[in-house]
Order: structure tokens, then C-alpha cells, then sequence
């Protein structure tokens, strides 16, 4: 009950600190790791929004520049010049010069026909008429093409530009084929960290380039379809069974979608030792609060049980007190009662006595009957008058005093108590007094408890057939007397003599003892001044010492 | 020695009459009071030597009648006589002049031993007077 009431308490306390402690920690913990991820996600997908704007930004430049040059070579020669095949190559020559890219060079009519090439492959081409072809109608209606990325005759991935030009009332179309190693190159520079990519897809989603991971080129590259994005944009998708950081652009002259691919777990290395150093922190932490709440509580629990124990003496002491204060005074008005028709009987005894040596009865054959008769009354009237004496004395020693005592007397006194219930038991209880101790100075009712819970104890070990001893002796070297008390009973184990004097420890049977006797009787002794031991052997008894000063 | 005259005062009817049978038995002239007011109204007739006064009576107390005693006849000698072992009322009442203290039951030599000395102590202290 005690027992389940205080595990419960012990519960309650900790239960109570951890949340109060352990809650705020985790919370905060997950508010901050999450500012943090939130934070640092949004600059991770910054850094590559910028990438992807910038390689996007390098495209568009490429191709505005090629579109330039061959707009401006255009307009600034005629077409009779270009047509003429050896200005056409010097022409070439020069443009090679500053860029390796360029493959050919051609100039065709309207009608599509090839009147000049420049290039490796003037056989092939030469007489190829172009007028069906998709990107010479393309030219025709726009002015400018810029096609796809294809792999031709030499099977190197290249593209062509073609530009229109109206030169007085005609119209022709100067194209040329460009290598697309520098958009390949342009792009690869954005293929950072291990597991990032980057590639060029067009409006049907057909690489552009060769990425590092994502497929090969001219096919449809192993990632989401972003062939439809319209601006910059960073997105977090997922393509089979793992998520990546998408960010794409698009170049502007082709709608082709410029994608930069970031493995959110590279990217988010610290982001991850973060949490790992949070967690570590925080399970550091909870593990630190349990630690303390479980010590300080225990603790805690320790002092309340040691008050409760302290309060339950003191409770005790003083129940035990007015109880024994109202005993002696019931007992003190027993004695007086009695008192009273004993004193007559007394008297009555004692006239009957005078009677009889009065007058001249000494020849009656019944003399000597009365006389001891009368004598026999006289005699239990004394026995009954030690009792109620006794008990007269025992009820004055319950107010608290400090007075002149006679450990000697007291002891006979207690003993004579007792001597009744250890004859029923056949326990022979031998005095074995010094004779010249000293008075000394204390409370001899408190003195009597104590001696009376020994000797009861005693007993109650012994249970039947056995001998107790009390003995009294001086020891003048310290100005101490000691009384030893030892019985031949069961005596106690070894474990348990040390707990003797604990409140509430007792081998007796569960309500028989409240295990508090020895506790108040070691307190009792303490407060007199003096010192209380045990010693025990098992088998062969236990002897209680008590060594009060001599005042 | 001399005759002396004693009253002994009981509430205790027939501890009264025996005590009384038996000390004039032992030729010492007794008288019995049974309560505190008839002892100081035999008192006011008389003189005592030695007054054997229970302490616990009803109405006037023991401890009352000594004070009353002691007052109106300061040289008579009294011993309480008590039921109560108690040394407090003893003692209160040496300290009111009472002689000595005797517990019931007694045994009457005792009280005959006392009652000798209170008597000789007042032939003491009547002689200085």
C-alpha cells in the first residue's frame, strides 16, 4: 500500500519533469532543424536555379553569336560573290579561323538548289535540292533556323542554322552546319558533384546532348518530361524510386529545356550531418534529463520516506506517551481503590491479632488456627499492598523527570512485572545486580519502557523454556553504567542486526509487532545521554547493552 | 513516656473504628474524626498532640484540614495517612507543616513508631517555646 503509494509518486514526479523538460527540447530540436532544412533546401535550389540560368544565358549567347556572324557575313557579300565557290572557301576559312564548329558552308536559291558548297562533303551535297526539306521551309517563312541536333553523314552530333537573305528582288538562304561539342561543352560545365547532370531536351522531350547518367543522346533522356517548362524553375521530383532537385530553363531560339539535375543527398550532405548532430545533441540531452529526474527524485523520495518514518516515531512516541500516562493514571486510581478496603482489612486483622493476645484464649484448641489464620490475612494484605504499590509507582513515573535513580530498583521493578508471564513460559529471568552502582540522573519510566520492551522481547524470542540475564555493572574508567540483558533465544542473523533499531522492522508475525519498540528505545537511550547496542549469535541468543553516564 | 492524646481522621467508617479500638488498645487516648470539618470542631474544644489526617476525604480535603490546622493550632503534629502514593501530596503536605507521611495500608507499629516521634518532636519545640 505505502510501497505502491510512493511508486506512484515517483512515477508522477518523473513523468511531470520529463514533459516539462523533454517536450520544449524535442520541439525546439524539430522547429530549428526544420528552419534549418527549409533554409537551406531553398539555397541549394537557388544555387542551381542560377546554374541553370547561366548555362542557359551561355546557349542563347552561342547561338546569337553564330546567328550574327552568319547574318552578318550574309549581308555584307552578294550573292554573286558567295556563288562563286572559291570566295565561298576563303569566306569559310576565315570564319574557321576564329570558331573550329563550323563543318560547311552553303548558299542555295529559293527553289532550293545548291549553288555553292563548301564543306567535306561537296560530293554528297553538292546536287542535293533541299526544297522539301523541313527546316528550308522553316527559313523561308521565318528567316532564321536554327534545327535540332542530329547526327547526320559523319555521324558527329551537329546542327544546322540557315539564314534568309532578300538581296534586291531575290531570295536565298546562306546555311551552315555547326558542330554541337561547344553546347555539349556549355552544358557539361553544369555537370557538378557526383551525381549531378545536366542535358538539353527539346519540345519532344529528345536529349539535346549527351548527359553523364540520364540516356544517350537522341533519345528520350531517363527523367521526368520537362519538355513543356516555360521559365526557370527548380522543382524536387521523383523518377524512378528516388527524388532529385530539377531545375530548368529554356533557350529561348529553339524551346529547347535546359535541365539540371542535383542528388538532393550529396546536395544536402550538411543538411544531414545537421540533423545527425541534432539528434545526437537532443538524445544526449533527454538522456541527461532522465538521468537527473530519476536521481533527483529518488532523491526526494528518500527524504519523504525518511520524514514520513521520523513523523511516524515521533507519532508513535507520543501515542505511546499519553497512552502510558493514562494507563499509570487509571492504574494510579485502581491502586487507590483497592488501598482503601485493604487498609481495613488491615486493621481488622490487626484487632483480631490484639484479640487474641488479650485475652486468655491460649487454652482453645482452635488458638493456633486463629493465630496463623490472622497471620495469613496480615501477610496477602502486605502481597496485595507490594502490588499496589508497585503500580502506584509505576504510574508516578510517567510524568517526565529528571531525577535521582536507581537503575538497581528499577530494573527489579521492571522484572517483577514480567516475572508472572516467563514463569508461564518457564523462562528463569536471573539478576545479576552490582550492588554498589551508583545513582545517576535520568527518567526512570522512560528508563522502565525501555527495559520492559528488552525483557519483552526477550521473552517473545525465547518463546518457552529458557534463561534470561540482567546484569548491571559500573565501569568507573568512563563514568558509565552498563546494563546487559542477553537471552538464550534463537538469536538473529547476521543481515538483519543491523536493521534491528530501523523503524518499522520486525521479525514478528505481521500484526504482533509494529516494529517501532527497539526504535523508540534506541531513541529513548540516545536522548538520555547514553548508547544502546546488539550483539547476536544464531543459535545462541542476542544480549542488548545499554551504557548510561553516571550524572 | 507520657500519655498523649491523638485524633485520627477517616472518611473510612470502618478503618476508623478498628484503628481506634486498637490504639486504645495500646493505652494512647484516641479520638475519630470522620471528615475535616468535624476535626477542627473537636479541635476547637480541645487540644491534640498528634492529628492522623487522610489525605483524600470528601468535602474539606486532607491537604485543606492540615492548613486549617496548622493555622488555628500551629504546635499539633500531623501525619498524613494517604491511599494515594503519590509523593507529590506527601511531600505538599510536609511542606505545610505536616510531620510525616504514612501510606495505606500501614502497618499500625509503623504508625504507632510515628506518632511517637511527632509527639516527642512537639514536646521539643513546646519546651523552646
Amino acid at each position: 500500500m505505502e510501497e505502491k503509494y510512493y511508486q506512484k509518486l515517483w512515477w508522477d514526479i518523473i513523468l511531470t519533469i520529463l514533459s516539462f523538460s523533454v517536450i520544449p527540447l524535442v520541439v525546439l530540436g524539430f522547429v530549428m532543424y526544420h528552419q534549418f532544412s527549409v533554409s537551406y533546401s531553398a539555397k541549394i535550389m537557388e544555387s542551381i536555379r542560377t546554374l541553370a540560368d547561366n548555362r542557359v544565358g551561355a546557349v542563347n549567347l552561342f547561338f546569337d553569336e553564330r546567328i550574327s556572324q552568319l547574318t552578318t557575313l550574309a549581308n555584307t557579300s552578294s550573292l554573286e560573290q558567295l556563288r562563286d565557290e572559291d570566295y565561298l572557301n576563303r569566306v569559310f576559312n576565315i570564319i574557321q579561323a576564329r570558331s573550329k564548329s563550323y563543318i560547311d558552308l552553303g548558299v542555295i536559291d529559293h527553289e532550293g538548289n545548291h549553288l555553292a558548297y563548301v564543306g567535306p562533303y561537296y560530293n554528297i551535297l553538292k546536287g542535293v535540292n533541299y526544297k522539301n526539306e523541313e527546316w528550308f521551309n522553316a527559313v523561308m517563312a521565318s528567316g532564321v533556323y536554327v534545327s535540332d541536333i542530329f547526327m547526320g553523314f559523319r555521324k558527329i552530333p551537329h546542327f544546322i542554322i540557315a539564314v534568309l537573305v532578300r538581296e534586291k528582288n531575290k531570295v536565298w538562304i546562306l546555311r551552315a552546319t555547326i558542330n554541337s561539342d561547344i553546347i555539349e561543352s556549355i552544358v557539361h560545365a553544369a555537370q557538378t558533384g557526383k551525381g549531378g547532370d545536366a542535358f538539353i531536351i527539346n519540345k519532344n522531350n529528345i536529349l539535346q546532348t549527351t548527359p553523364r547518367f540520364s540516356g544517350d543522346l537522341l533519345s528520350t533522356p531517363k527523367a521526368p518530361d520537362l519538355s513543356s517548362a516555360t521559365g526557370t524553375n527548380v522543382e524536387e521530383l521523383g523518377y524512378d524510386g528516388g527524388t532529385s532537385f530539377y531545375a530548368t530553363s529554356v533557350v529561348k531560339i529553339k524551346r529547347w529545356v535546359m535541365v539540371i539535375k542535383e542528388d538532393p543527398k550529396e546536395q544536402l550532405t550538411p543538411l544531414l550531418r545537421a540533423r545527425f548532430i541534432t539528434l545526437l545533441i537532443g538524445a544526449g540531452g533527454v538522456l541527461l534529463i532522465i538521468l537527473g529526474a530519476v536521481f533527483t527524485t529518488r532523491a526526494m523520495m528518500k527524504e519523504l520516506i525518511r520524514m514520513e518514518e521520523k513523523k511516524a516515531i515521533s507519532e508513535d512516541l507520543a501515542m505511546q506517551s499519553s497512552k502510558m500516562a493514562a494507563l499509570g493514571k487509571m492504574a494510579a486510581g485502581i491502586a487507590h481503590e483497592i488501598n482503601n478496603p485493604l487498609a481495613v482489612i488491615g486493621e481488622k486483622a490487626g484487632w483480631l491479632k490484639d484479640l487474641l493476645a488479650e485475652e486468655d484464649l491460649g487454652s482453645s484448641p482452635n488458638y493456633q488456627e486463629f493465630a496463623e489464620t490472622v497471620d495469613k490475612i496480615e501477610q496477602h494484605v502486605s502481597r496485595a499492598k507490594k502490588v499496589t504499590h508497585r503500580l502506584l509507582g509505576f504510574a508516578r513515573r510517567m510524568e517526565p523527570v529528571q531525577e535521582k535513580v536507581d537503575i538497581n530498583a528499577i530494573l527489579h521493578d521492571t522484572i517483577g512485572f514480567l516475572e508472572n508471564e516467563a514463569r508461564y513460559r518457564n523462562i528463569d529471568i536471573q539478576a545479576d545486580f552490582d550492588e554498589k552502582l551508583p545513582q545517576t540522573t535520568s527518567d526512570s519510566s522512560q528508563l522502565q519502557q525501555v527495559f520492559l520492551n528488552i525483557l519483552n522481547n526477550a521473552i517473545d524470542a525465547i518463546g518457552k523454556d529458557g534463561e534470561i540475564t540482567v546484569k548491571t555493572v559500573h565501569i568507573t574508567k568512563i563514568k558509565n553504567l552498563a546494563v546487559e540483558i542477553r537471552d538464550n533465544g534463537p538469536g538473529v542473523p547476521k543481515e538483519m542486526l543491523d536493521k534491528i533499531f530501523d523503524p518499522f522492522f520486525t521479525t514478528k508475525e505481521v500484526g504482533k509487532g509494529t516494529g517501532l519498540g527497539l526504535s523508540i528505545s534506541y531513541s529513548i537511550i540516545d536522548k538520555l545521554g547514553g548508547r544502546m547496542m546488539v550483539a547476536s549469535e544464531e543459535g545462541k541468543g542476542t544480549t542488548f547493552t545499554i551504557y548510561l553516564p553516571i550524572k | 513516656m507520657d500519655k498523649f492524646k491523638v485524633m485520627v481522621v477517616d472518611d473510612e467508617q470502618d478503618f476508623l473504628e478498628t484503628i481506634i479500638k486498637r490504639l486504645k488498645a495500646r493505652k494512647i487516648e484516641v479520638t475519630g474524626a470522620e471528615s475535616g470539618s468535624k476535626a477542627l470542631e473537636l479541635l476547637g474544644a480541645q487540644d491534640y498532640d498528634v492529628i492522623v489526617l487522610d489525605v483524600k476525604m470528601p468535602g474539606m480535603d486532607g491537604i485543606e484540614t492540615l492548613k486549617e490546622i496548622k493555622k488555628r493550632k500551629p504546635l499539633t503534629e500531623v501525619i498524613m495517612l494517604t491511599g494515594h502514593a503519590s509523593v507529590e501530596s506527601g511531600i505538599q503536605g510536609m511542606q505545610l507543616g505536616a510531620f510525616d507521611y504514612v501510606m495505606k495500608p500501614a502497618a499500625l507499629d509503623e504508625l504507632l513508631e510515628k506518632m511517637r516521634q511527632a509527639y516527642e518532636r512537639k514536646l521539643i519545640q513546646e519546651g523552646r517555646a
